[in-house]
């Protein structure tokens, strides 16, 4: 039973100064599920996937990663079994596309031929343009910056995904469509995917399971349909309704 | 990736200084001050040595007293002109000696030797414009405490030394508030514009007929007599026992009168230094010397080598220091602010004084030069690393971290090449900087652009200061626009991209 959990964090704390933004947390991971993490902004929700890759250390509690504790000796190998799509993309300024995508395999002493094949296979999943890898992040659109993100993340064929708002710095058109399209993707990979979202519509589109965080403290671990049925208390449903859209509001289409 | 590295390696081409010595013949160096009386001395001393079988060479225009003083102590040069006054008041002040065989001994204990004087007392004196001492009845140094308003320029080495301004003005309780320390050739053309009245000079000075000056009468007898004499080390006379003797030969041949026509033979009509000395030995001596004059374009490749060497080897060792050093203020914080602070407090000390400061450790020439422009050249270099290395967005750095690379290859592949833009500024600023400062490495021996740029302020020749200027204004052109080109191979594309 404990091989289905791929991330283990219990009793984990972690403190900023003055700001606790996270407090005391058990969380397991699921393996082949796509968990998402919800919260107002600064609940603690990045913080949390930055312990989970080993960015930062725990002050308390132990984290785990397919049953191996994370220790600064280990974190280096234990990353390339991660992939990590940060906030606000992240892409290295001063290299292409492809060297984006590639510059861990190249680290790693890949050859070519193998670092191509695999990149043909990425650009076909993420539906990115091949020629948009000789391109340059500051040659690329919104969208296309965040599939170079998610091919980069994704090049090692890493056990798990950490993706932090991927889509939060889109406009509505194009979010939809890579929200189609990263749904898909999940389908086929089958991996275990951890994402942070801080709209509720997202969270239920892509979540099997949704962890409601505030104040560094998950409130509600639930699917979206709970969340909305039984509130554990009265800030979820605050929560959920603070998002609702206008044209639903007009149409009276909730009780 | 490998070429955004490369910056660390660019090597700057390097000059190799060939040095002449001819067979066997011992190798005699000669100094003088910056001043010309001082450069046909060195000139005729040189020159004798040369004719007595030696290789010699002459340091010239270097920047003063204590340099030459320290050179010839350490042994980097074997023998130079100095005057007694200067003997006793400054290079053996505070040990009240005074009258030529105290001189003598004491210098002795030193390895140092003193040849008889040569023949002219060339004293400071202090002077003014014939016309406006006239008009204020001012004749000797005394009357000038009626004159508490005149404006003083006196030469930097006389606001400073044993017996210049400040016991002159206790000596005389002269109660002037405007003394300025100037150069003595430019104190020459602020007296002829009025800014100044009152000026130091020297009593063989070719200028006093030429701009019509009077000497005040030092009434109270204050200055002591500045015999010209010729300094050598004990050494000398077994290195070269011919050269040693030969020098002698100078001994109470040039009197006043002949020491102001060879100034003024330079000075007012332009003849080389070289050739006047030369003329002098013939004449007097009846001592035949051989001078090449140098071409015009001979010695602008000299200068030309000598100022890349000094700019290329203190540029290329400060990157080589300056980019760890930034680097590691980047990762340690504290240790960062100290660096940091060490570095831009070297920056404050004047140039000339950094310069000088070098002298007790690595003498005069190339080397003091050289480090002391390897000092300069730090903080821009040191500073801009920091800064690049700082800048880059945490998201960047994060992204590169958890893609599990360690921190050297993260230091390689990400931090440095997006540094590189900044780096590179801070190498071009150096190097800028650098290029003009070298300038000042004339004054302790080290050539360069700044040689003709000293001796035409000495000349009052601006054709040659031009010659210095304008070479060292367009190499700095030059390496701006180098670095300009080195920037597209260096910096990424994409990072070009993202400022425009
Ligand atoms: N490196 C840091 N230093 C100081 N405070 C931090 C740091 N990282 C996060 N915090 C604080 O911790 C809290 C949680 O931050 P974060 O995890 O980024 O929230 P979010 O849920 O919006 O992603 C916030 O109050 C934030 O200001
Ligand atoms: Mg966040």
């Amino acid at each position: 039973m404990e091989l289905n959990y791929i991330l283990e964090l219990s009793g984990v704390s972690k403190t900023f100064g003055q700001t606790r933004a996270v407090q005391r947390m058990d969380l397991n991971v699921e393996a082949g599920q796509t968990t998402v993490l919800i919260g107002p902004s600064g609940c603690g929700k990045s913080t949390l996937l930055r312990l989970m890759i080993g960015l930062i250390r725990p002050d308390t509690g132990t984290i785990r990663f397919e049953g191996t504790e994370l220790t600064p000796d280990n974190v280096l190998a234990l990353r390339q079994r991660m992939g990590y799509v940060i906030q606000e993309g992240g892409l290295f300024p001063h290299l292409t596309g492809y060297d984006n995508v590639s510059l861990m395999a190249q680290y790693l002493g890949w050859d070519d031929n193998r670092i191509k094949a695999r990149l043909a296979e990425l650009t076909d999943l993420t539906h990115f343009p091949t020629d948009g890898l000789d391109r340059y992040p500051a040659q690329l659109s919104g969208g296309q910056q965040q599939r170079v993100s998610l091919m980069r993340a994704l090049m090692l064929d890493p056990d798990v995904l950490l993706m932090d708002e991927p889509l939060g710095a889109l406009d509505a058109m194009i979010r939809a469509g890579l929200q189609t399209d990263l749904r898909e993707i999940f389908q086929t990979l089958g991996k275990t995917v951890v994402m942070v979202t801080h709209d509720i519509g997202e969270a239920g589109f892509f979540g099997d399971e949704i962890l409601l965080l505030r104040d560094g403290q998950v409130v509600q671990k639930d699917t979206l349909e709970t969340l909305v049925s039984s509130p554990a208390e009265a800030f979820v449903s605050d929560f959920i309704n603070a998002q609702r859209s206008p044209l639903e509001t007009l149409g009276g289409g909730e009780s | 990736m490998k070429r955004y590295w490369l910056f660390l390696f660019v090597v700057a081409p390097l000059f190799t200084v060939p040095s002449f010595v001819n067979g066997d013949a011992p190798e005699v160096k000669v100094g003088s001050k910056k001043f010309t009386e001082s450069v046909i001395l060195g000139e005729l001393i040189s020159q004798i040595a040369q004719s007595a079988g030696a290789s010699a060479v002459h340091r010239r225009e270097l920047g003063g007293t204590r340099i030459l003083w320290n050179a010839l102590l350490k042994g980097e040069i074997d023998a130079y002109p100095e005057y007694t006054g200067t003997i006793s008041q400054e290079i053996l002040a505070g040990e009240g000696i005074s009258g030529e065989e105290e001189i003598r001994k004491a210098l002795a204990a030193q390895g140092i030797r003193m040849s008889r004087p040569l023949g002219f007392n060339n004293t400071y004196i202090v002077g003014m414009k014939e016309a406006v001492a006239e008009k204020l009845l001012i004749r000797t140094i005394s009357d000038l405490r009626r004159h508490p308003d005149l404006k003083i320029g006196f030469s930097n080495e006389f606001m400073d030394r044993g017996d210049g301004w400040p016991s002159l003005r206790d000596r005389y309780s002269l109660p002037h508030r405007d003394v300025r320390g100037m150069d003595h050739d430019l104190a020459y053309r602020g007296l002829e514009r009025g800014d100044i009245q009152v000026i130091d000079l020297y009593s063989t000075d070719a200028e006093i007929q030429y701009y019509n000056l009077r000497g005040l009468a030092d009434d109270l007898g204050h200055f002591p007599a500045y015999h010209a004499v010729i300094l050598y080390r004990d050494d000398l006379q077994k290195k070269a026992p011919k050269v040693a003797s030969a020098l002698l030969k100078l001994e109470g041949r040039i009197p006043e009168k002949e020491m102001v026509k060879l100034n003024a033979r330079v000075k007012l009509d332009r003849v080389p230094e070289s050739r006047v000395a030369s003329e002098f030995l013939e004449a007097t001596l009846s001592v035949k010397t051989d001078v090449q004059a140098e071409t015009g374009a001979s010695r602008f490749l000299k200068h030309t080598r000598e100022h890349l060497l000094l700019v290329a080897i203190s540029l290329l060792g400060a990157i080589i220091v300056s980019i760890p050093l930034g680097i590691l203020a980047a990762k340690v914080p504290q240790i960062g602010q100290i660096i940091l602070g060490i570095v831009g407090i070297i920056q404050t000390i004047p140039s000339l004084a950094l310069l000088v400061f070098m002298i007790p450790l690595l003498g005069i020439g190339g080397p003091p030069a050289i480090l002391a422009l390897f000092l300069y050249s730090l903080l821009p270099i040191v500073r801009n690393t920091y800064a690049g290395l700082h800048d880059i967005p945490m998201q960047i750095r994060e992204s590169a971290e958890a893609l599990g690379l360690p921190p050297a290859a993260r230091l390689r592949l990400v931090e440095l090449p997006m540094s590189a833009r900044s780096i590179l500024a801070g190498i071009k600023t150096a190097a800028v900087i650098n290029v003009g400062t070298a300038t000042l490495g004339a004054l302790i021996g080290a050539g360069g652009y700044g040689q003709p740029i000293l001796t035409g302020i000495r000349l009052d020749d601006v054709g040659l200061i031009l010659q210095g200027a304008v070479p060292a204004a367009g190499l700095a052109l030059l390496v701006q626009g180098l670095f300009e080109l080195a920037e597209r191979g260096l910096v990424s594309k994409g990072l070009r991209l993202k400022a425009e």
